[in-house]
């Protein structure tokens, strides 16, 4: 009884409903985190046919300016596409399935797409699953340097320290 | 004239559409920042070019490094776990005590450190056909690793500041010291079949 009077300086009414928790700023909030996510955000380019999950590498260094890379992805054609392409790793040049023999035109073709002052700084990021043999890499680093496009980058994920 | 309060648009549907397009934003992007192993390719050999104007590099001056097709390493004639491949090559680097083994060095002229013996000694990768990449990445990771470890390292005991934080013209006094010499040969049939 004793508590109960005391606790009545506060509670007024009696009965009471919660109130409702205030919406209106929702809307704000949500548009922070959309702006955020716009203004980090890269878009996928391409739609990926291949499985690749790059190795993982101590000593990384950052790619700097993105529109001067073009991309080589190597892995295993992803499941609806293992039919026609079976399951031994392939290269991936923009949204098709290539082989070794289309690099060549593959790097023209980029460097045709770009300015001329910027040809000397292009860079080729190779994206190639972590279990491929590295027979395909091989091929594909000699025709690189046919098409004296040397300046390469192995893509891979920062290592997880374990210590 | 009637003075009839416009009706106010709801925007309770605001956050919803909002939302939706977040959501679309989310799956159309890829976060992860693009990061990697930068590395330059030689030059394809002129077709007319006979090889053998180049003179010989001698062997102590090489530090070979063979991946197999089990991937397994094998470091100057032995057998090496890739945990120990980065004080190895650093070793061979850096050659602290004048080692006769290990690299020769020349005497050049570097700014900032004066005359200073730079290593000759060059790092050869050479991997099988069927080496699988993952490895070959954490050799090589290993091999940029014990480079970088030796700049780092020259960088704190010369100016006293982590290498990251020099300007260019002292990093690239440092680079001249501990150039990043890693030749990569083209595939051979080592250790093992497919």
């Amino acid at each position: 009884m004793e508590e109960g009077s005391s606790m009545s300086k506060f509670r007024k009414g009696g009965k009471k409903e919660t109130p409702a928790i205030a919406t209106s700023s929702l809307p704000d909030i949500v548009f922070m985190i959309l702006i955020f996510f716009m203004v980090t955000v890269k878009m996928r380019d391409v739609s990926l046919k291949v499985h690749v999950v790059t190795p993982q590498a101590s000593e990384l260094s950052k790619m700097e300016k993105k529109s001067l890379v073009s991309n080589i992805y190597v892995g295993e054609p992803d499941k609806q596409y293992q039919k026609m392409f079976g399951t031994e790793p392939r290269i991936q040049l923009n949204d098709a399935l290539a082989n070794v023999s289309d690099i060549v035109e593959f790097i023209i073709a980029e460097r045709e797409a770009r300015d001329e002052a910027e040809i000397p700084f292009l860079i080729t990021s190779l994206k190639v699953d972590e279990f491929t043999k590295m027979g395909i890499v091989q091929d594909i680093k000699q025709e690189l340097r046919r098409a004296s496009a040397l300046h390469i980058n192995y893509s891979a994920r920062k290592k997880v320290k374990l210590d | 004239m009637s003075r009839r309060k416009l009706p106010e648009i709801p925007n309770a549907s605001l956050a919803d559409i909002a939302f939706m397009v977040l959501i679309f934003f989310l799956m159309v992007s890829t976060m992860d920042t693009d990061m990697g192993l930068e590395r330059r390719l030689p030059p394809m050999p002129p077709p007319d070019q006979i090889d053998d104007d180049t003179p010989p590099i001698k062997e102590r001056n090489v530090f070979v490094v063979l991946v197999n097709a089990q991937n397994q390493l094998l470091v100057e004639g032995e057998w090496l776990d890739i945990k120990n491949l980065r004080e190895k090559a650093k070793e061979f680097i850096a050659n602290p005590d004048d080692d006769p083994n290990l690299p020769e060095k020349t005497v050049q002229d570097i700014p900032f450190f004066g005359p200073t013996p730079v290593t000759k000694g060059v790092i050869s990768l050479q991997n099988h056909v069927g080496t699988q990449y993952g490895t070959y990445i954490a050799v090589q990771s290993e091999l940029v690793g014990a480079i970088n470890d030796l700049r780092k390292e020259l960088a704190l005991q010369k100016f006293g500041k982590p290498y990251e934080s020099l300007d260019s013209d002292q990093q690239g006094a440092i680079k001249d010291i501990y150039p990043s010499k890693i030749s990569e040969a083209e595939p051979k049939k080592i250790g093992g079949g497919k």
